[in-house]
C-alpha cells in the first residue's frame, strides 16, 4: 500500500508544493476543451443509414402533406459514427466511476454492479419483449417478476411487493398514496404525516405530493427518534410516519418497534424508507419493526447500475391490510399462468406506463440468485464492517457526528473549518486529486458540515486505508498549506466550476451563434 | 468471512476482516449489530436460495429469458406507447459503458464533465425536437412526465380547478394523471371525448370547457389510436380561456418530421424517448421527456445541466437552479423527483447524434411510408380504417372479431396489434397497428390474410 504521502503527491501532480505549483498543476490537466456534438457537426454528414425507400413509394412527408410536418431540424447534430462513438468515449473519461474508483458517496450505496447482470439484461428474450406482448407469451418475464417479488418480501418481511414504482421518491409518493386510499377506503380522513428532522429531501417533497401536512419530529440528543416524540405527535389526524432506519445518521433507530405501537395506537401508519436496507439485510425486517410500507431502491441495496442518475427501480412492499390499494397491474397466478390484472377496484391505479423498470428487475434479480439469502446477509455484515472502520481509524480528527453506533454509514464531522478555514466543500474536492469521488456532504442537515461517508461492502481493506490516508493528508495540508486544499481540484479536466454562475444566468441549452 | 459463493463480489479476505474488527475493537461481526435489537436479529434470517456461481446464474437467467416466446419468431405489430425500432450498437456500447453507467447523479461536476455534457446535449436536443426553449435532464417515462407537466401547470395556474384530458390521450397516461392529481385538493380532472369520425380531441366539447376555471389541456400528438391531434387548435382554445397546453407524445420519432409542438402553441411538452435507442424490454426503463418556455423554468421539475465556467475559464457544465428541487426545498419542492433515468437520456442523445438531422426525418419517414403500406395492404383485404384522421406509424382498424383475429394471426408467428376494448368499452372491436422500419412490406399481406381469414 502507497503512503499518504505517496497518494496525495501522485495524485495531486505536484512534486512539491512551490511557487511553480499552479503551472506544474496545469500541465497535469487531461482535455482542455471537449466541443459539443453542434460543434463537431458539418452539413451533409450522417452517422447511421437508414432502410431505403421502396421503389415507386410515395415519400413520407409528402402522405401527411406540408400543412402536417415541419420543414427541418434546425441545429440538429451532423456526424459520421466514428465522430459520434470517439465524441461519447472521449466524455467518458471525463467522469468518475463506481467501477473506477472509491465512491463512498453516503446513502447512495455505490456497491460493485456485476457485469453478468447487464450481460443477462441484454438477452433478446428480455430486450426484444414488448410490454403488450400476450402473457402466455411472456411467461418467463412475469415468472422472474414473481419471483423477485417473492425474495423481495422474504428479504424485507412484507406481506406484498409491487415492482411498479420507476425510483425511490416514486415509490414512498406509491406509499403514501396507498396509506391515504387506505384511511379513505375505512371512511377516515387523515391529514399529517410525521417525518423526522434527518430525513432525506424525497419524504417531505413525497408528503406534498400525497397531500399530506407534513410534521416534523425532532432527534434527541443521541440523534435517534424516541418513541414518546411519536406519542407527543401522532394523533387521529396521523395517517402515518416516514421513517428511514437507519437513519440519515447511520444508526439504527432503537425505539422502531415502539414507535410502531404508537403509531398502531392511533390507528396510524409506519412507513420504513427502504433507502439504507444494505444495512439490515438478515438484520432486522422491516416487516418485523411494524412496517405497514416501505419502499426499496434496487440501484442501491440489490446494485442495478446508478447510470449517472438512474435509471433506477423502487419497488414498495406493504402488510396484507394495504395489498388492495397497490397500483396496477398487479401479478396474478391463474391456471394457465401469471397474468397483469388491472381489474383491481381499490387499486390507487398507476403511476407509470406498463409494469415496471423491467430491465432493472432484471438485474436486481440476477443480484438476489448470485448472493442468495446468507450472501445478502453477510453483504450488509461486511458494509457495516467497512464503515466502522472508516469511523475508528479517522476518529480523531473527524469524529462521528453522533455517539451512537453506526450502520452500513458513518457521518464524521470536522473543525478544519475553526482551525484553518477549510469547508466540507473544500476537502471534499481536495478528494478528487486523490482518485476518490467525496461522501455526501452537508447532510443530514442536522450536522453542521457534515460528510455522510457509505463505503459499502464490495471495497478491499487497501482501499478503505487509502481513504483513510487521503483524509488525513488533506487535514495536515488545511493546516501548512490551506490554498492547496481551497484551490482543489488540480488534477482533473476542469478546476474549480462555478455553479453559482450557472443558477446567476442560466444556459440551459446550446444555441446557433 | 464464511465461504460464499457470493464472496466474488466481497474483497475482504478473513485477515481482513479479523484485523478491522481488531481496530475497531469488538470480537466479531455479530458484535456490531449487537445493538439492533435481539427480537429483530433473531428472526431475520433470510429464508432464499444459497448463492449462485456465475455460470448458474447465467443458466437461471437464460432460462428465463427463453421462455419469452413473444421475443422472438414473431412479426411484430405492437406500438400502444412503445415502438420497436432499430437500436444502432454504437447507443449500447456507449451506455453500457461503466464511466457512464456506474456514476451517480453529477453532484462534483469536475468529476462528472461527461454526464453533465452529455445531458446538456439532451437538453439542447430536446429543444430543437420540439421547438420549446428549455428541456430537463429526464424524467421516468411519458406517463409520468404527463402528470408532472400536470402539476407544473397547477403552479402556474394555482387558482384554477379544471384539468381538460383528451380521452384519446394514452391510457397509461390519463390513468397517471389521476394517479398524481389524486391526492390533490381543488383539481377536478374532465376527459374530453374524441370525435368518432376522426378519432382526434372532440374541439366542441372541448371548447365548452374553455372557461376561466380551466388549468389545462393534455392530448396527445400523435394521440392514442395513431392520429396526429391538430394540436394548433387544441392550443388556440386552451390558450383563448387562458389556459396551459400540454401536448403528450409516446412515439417521439414523429417529432422529426410533424411540426413540432412548440410551433403549434404548447406550453409545456412532455413524451416517451423510448423510440430512441431504448429497447422494448417490457416496458421499462425508457425515456420521460420535458420541454417548456424558458419563463417558466423555476417550475420545471427534475434535474437541470447549464453550462458555466471553471476557475480557469474553460466552460463546464453542472447541476444547477437547484432551489427548485427536493433536497433543497424539501416540502416545497417542484417535485419529489430525485433518481430520474440519466442513463436512458444519454442513449438518446448518442441516437440522435447518430441519426443526426438527415437521418432521423428520413426514418421518421420510412415510419410514414410503411405503416400506410400496411394499411392499403390491410384495405385491400376490407379491413377498414377506425378512424379517418392523419396517422404516423400506428393506426386502429375494426375487425369483427379482434380476439380470433389475433389469434389468427398468433398462429402464424404475427402479434397484429393491441386490442383496444379493454381500455375503450366502445372500442371493441378495433385494433391497434404499429408499424415500424423493423417490418418489411412482405410482412403486410400476410398480416393482411390472417386478419381477413378470422372476419
Amino acid at each position: 500500500m502507497a503512503t499518504a504521502g505517496e497518494i496525495s503527491n501522485k495524485a495531486a501532480g505536484l512534486a512539491h508544493h512551490n511557487g511553480s505549483a499552479t503551472r506544474a498543476r496545469d500541465a497535469h490537466r487531461r482535455s482542455p476543451f471537449t466541443p459539443l456534438l453542434f460543434e463537431l457537426s458539418a452539413e451533409g454528414r450522417v452517422g447511421a443509414d437508414v432502410p431505403r425507400r421502396e421503389p415507386g413509394q410515395i415519400a413520407g412527408a409528402d402522405i401527411l402533406g406540408a400543412d402536417l410536418c415541419r420543414e427541418d431540424l434546425p441545429g440538429f447534430p451532423e456526424l459520421s459514427e466514428p465522430q459520434v462513438t470517439r465524441h461519447f468515449l472521449r466524455l467518458s473519461q471525463l467522469n468518475f466511476a463506481q467501477a473506477l474508483q472509491f465512491y463512498p458517496l453516503g446513502s447512495c450505496t455505490m456497491k460493485y454492479n456485476p457485469v453478468l447482470n447487464d450481460e443477462v439484461a441484454a438477452l433478446a428474450g428480455f430486450t426484444r419483449l414488448h410490454p403488450r406482448t400476450p402473457a402466455h407469451l411472456a411467461a418467463g418475464a412475469l415468472e422472474l417478476m414473481a419471483r423477485l417479488e417473492a425474495a423481495l418480501a422474504e428479504i424485507t418481511g412484507m406481506d406484498a411487493i409491487s415492482l411498479h414504482p420507476a425510483a425511490g421518491a416514486q415509490g414512498e409518493l406509491t406509499g403514501l398514496l396507498c396509506a391515504r386510499a387506505y384511511f379513505r377506503k375505512r371512511g377516515e380522513n387523515r391529514r399529517k404525516v410525521i417525518v423526522p428532522d434527518t430525513a432525506h429531501g424525497t419524504n417531505p417533497a413525497s408528503c406534498t405530493l400525497a397531500g399530506y401536512e407534513m410534521v416534523v419530529a425532532k432527534s434527541n440528543a443521541r440523534d435517534f427518534i424516541e418513541a414518546a416524540e411519536v406519542r407527543r405527535l401522532a394523533d387521529g389526524d396521523t395517517a402515518a410516519m416516514m421513517i428511514t432506519n437507519p437513519n440519515t445518521l447511520g444508526i439504527f433507530e432503537p425505539q422502531i418497534a415502539e414507535i410502531a405501537a404508537a403509531l398502531h395506537q392511533k390507528g396510524a401508519l409506519l412507513y420504513i424508507d427502504g433507502a439504507n436496507l444494505n444495512a439490515l439485510m438478515g438484520i432486522a425486517k422491516p416487516g418485523h419493526m411494524g412496517a405497514d410500507i416501505v419502499q426499496l431502491n434496487l440501484h442501491k441495496t440489490f446494485s442495478t447500475p446508478h447510470g449517472g442518475g438512474g435509471p433506477g427501480a423502487g419497488p414498495i412492499g406493504v402488510s396484507r391490510a394495504l395489498e388492495p390499494f397497490l397500483p396496477v397491474p398487479r401479478l396474478k397466478k391463474t391456471g394457465s399462468g401469471w397474468i397483469l390484472d388491472c381489474a383491481r377496484p381499490d387499486s390507487i391505479g398507476r403511476l407509470r406506463s406498463f409494469h415496471g423498470n423491467f430491465g432493472m428487475l432484471v438485474r436486481a434479480y440476477a443480484y438476489i440468485l448470485a448472493l442468495g439469502g446468507d450472501g445478502l446477509a453477510q453483504a450488509s455484515r461486511a458494509a457495516i464492517l467497512s464503515a466502522n472502520y472508516i469511523r475508528k481509524r479517522l476518529e480523531a480528527h473527524f469524529p462521528a457526528a453522533s455517539a451512537e453506533p453506526s450502520m452500513h454509514e458513518c457521518v464524521l464531522e470536522h473543525d478544519l473549518e475553526k482551525s484553518a478555514g477549510i469547508s466540507t466543500f473544500e476537502i471534499a474536492k481536495r478528494l478528487l486529486d486523490f482518485g476518490i469521488h467525496p461522501p455526501t456532504i452537508y447532510f443530514p442537515l442536522v450536522v453542521h458540515g457534515a460528510l455522510m461517508i457509505e463505503p459499502t461492502e464490495t471495497e478491499t481493506k487497501e482501499v478503505l486505508d487509502e481513504f483513510i490516508a487521503a483524509m488525513e493528508r488533506i487535514r495536515e495540508e488545511a493546516l501548512t498549506d490551506p490554498d492547496l486544499v481551497k484551490g482543489a481540484p488540480h488534477t482533473l479536466a476542469l478546476s474549480r466550476v462555478d455553479e453559482a454562475e450557472a443558477a446567476r444566468r442560466p444556459i440551459l441549452r446550446w444555441q446557433a451563434k | 468471512m464464511p465461504n460464499h459463493n457470493s464472496m466474488r463480489f466481497m474483497p475482504q479476505t478473513e485477515a481482513d476482516v479479523a484485523s478491522m474488527l481488531k481496530t475497531i475493537g469488538v470480537e466479531n461481526l455479530d458484535a456490531l449489530v449487537a445493538h439492533v435489537p435481539e427480537d429483530l436479529r433473531s428472526r431475520a434470517r433470510i429464508n432464499l436460495a444459497p448463492g449462485a456461481c456465475e455460470a448458474e446464474v447465467a443458466r437461471e437467467m437464460a432460462a428465463l429469458a427463453a421462455a419469452n416466446d413473444g421475443a422472438s419468431g414473431f412479426v411484430s405489430f405492437l406500438g400502444a406507447g412503445y415502438y420497436d425500432h432499430y437500436v444502432p450498437a454504437a447507443v449500447r456500447a456507449i451506455t453500457a459503458r461503466a464511466e457512464f453507467a456506474t456514476s451517480y447523479t453529477p453532484y462534483q461536476p469536475e468529476a462528472s464533465q461527461g454526464t453533465t455534457q452529455a445531458i446538456f446535449e439532451f437538453q439542447t436536443l430536446i429543444t430543437q425536437l420540439t421547438a420549446m426553449e428549455t428541456a430537463n435532464a429526464s424524467m421516468y417515462d411519458g406517463a409520468s412526465a404527463a402528470a408532472e407537466a400536470v402539476l407544473m401547470a397547477r403552479r402556474l395556474l394555482p387558482r384554477r380547478r379544471v384539468v381538460a384530458i383528451s380521452r384519446a390521450l394514452w391510457p397509461d397516461y390519463r390513468a397517471a394523471i389521476r394517479t398524481y392529481l389524486s391526492a390533490l385538493d381543488a383539481v377536478e380532472i374532465v376527459e374530453v371525448p374524441f370525435d368518432t369520425q376522426s378519432g382526434a380531441t372532440n374541439l366542441d366539447a372541448l371548447s365548452d370547457l374553455a372557461t376561466d376555471s380551466l388549468m389545462c389541456v393534455v392530448a396527445g400528438y400523435p394521440n392514442a389510436f395513431g392520429i396526429i391531434e391538430p394540436f394548433s387548435n387544441v392550443a388556440e382554445i386552451a390558450h383563448g380561456a387562458g389556459a396551459i397546453a400540454i401536448s403528450a407524445t409516446a412515439e417521439a420519432l414523429a417529432l422529426a418530421l410533424l411540426k413540432p409542438p412548440g410551433d403549434l402553441g404548447a406550453d409545456i411538452v412532455v413524451g416517451e424517448g423510448q423510440s430512441f435507442g431504448m429497447p422494448l424490454q417490457f416496458g421499462g426503463p425508457g425515456l420521460g421527456f420535458m420541454a417548456a418556455r424558458a419563463a417558466n423554468v423555476r417550475q420545471i421539475p427534475g434535474r437541470l445541466v447549464g453550462q458555466t465556467h471553471d476557475r480557469d475559464g474553460r466552460r463546464a457544465f453542472c447541476l444547477t437552479l437547484a432551489t427548485r428541487e427536493q433536497h433543497i426545498r424539501r416540502e416545497r419542492a417542484t417535485s419529489n423527483i430525485c433518481t430520474n433515468h440519466s442513463l436512458c437520456a444519454l442513449a438518446a442523445t448518442v441516437y440522435l447524434a447518430q441519426m443526426g438531422r438527415r437521418g432521423l426525418r428520413e426514418l421518421s419517414e420510412r415510419n410514414v411510408e410503411l405503416a400506410h403500406r400496411a394499411q392499403q395492404a390491410l384495405a385491400a383485404r376490407g379491413i377498414k380504417r377506425r378512424f379517418s384522421g392523419q396517422f404516423f406509424n400506428e393506426f386502429a382498424i375494426t375487425h369483427p372479431n379482434p380476439a380470433a383475429a389475433l389469434k389468427a394471426a398468433e398462429a402464424r408467428k404475427i402479434l397484429a396489434g393491441v386490442p383496444l376494448g379493454s381500455d375503450y368499452p366502445d372500442l371493441a372491436g378495433e385494433i391497434l397497428v404499429a408499424v415500424t422500419e423493423m417490418n418489411t412490406i412482405d410482412q403486410f399481406d400476410v398480416l393482411a390474410s390472417a386478419l381477413a381469414e378470422a372476419c
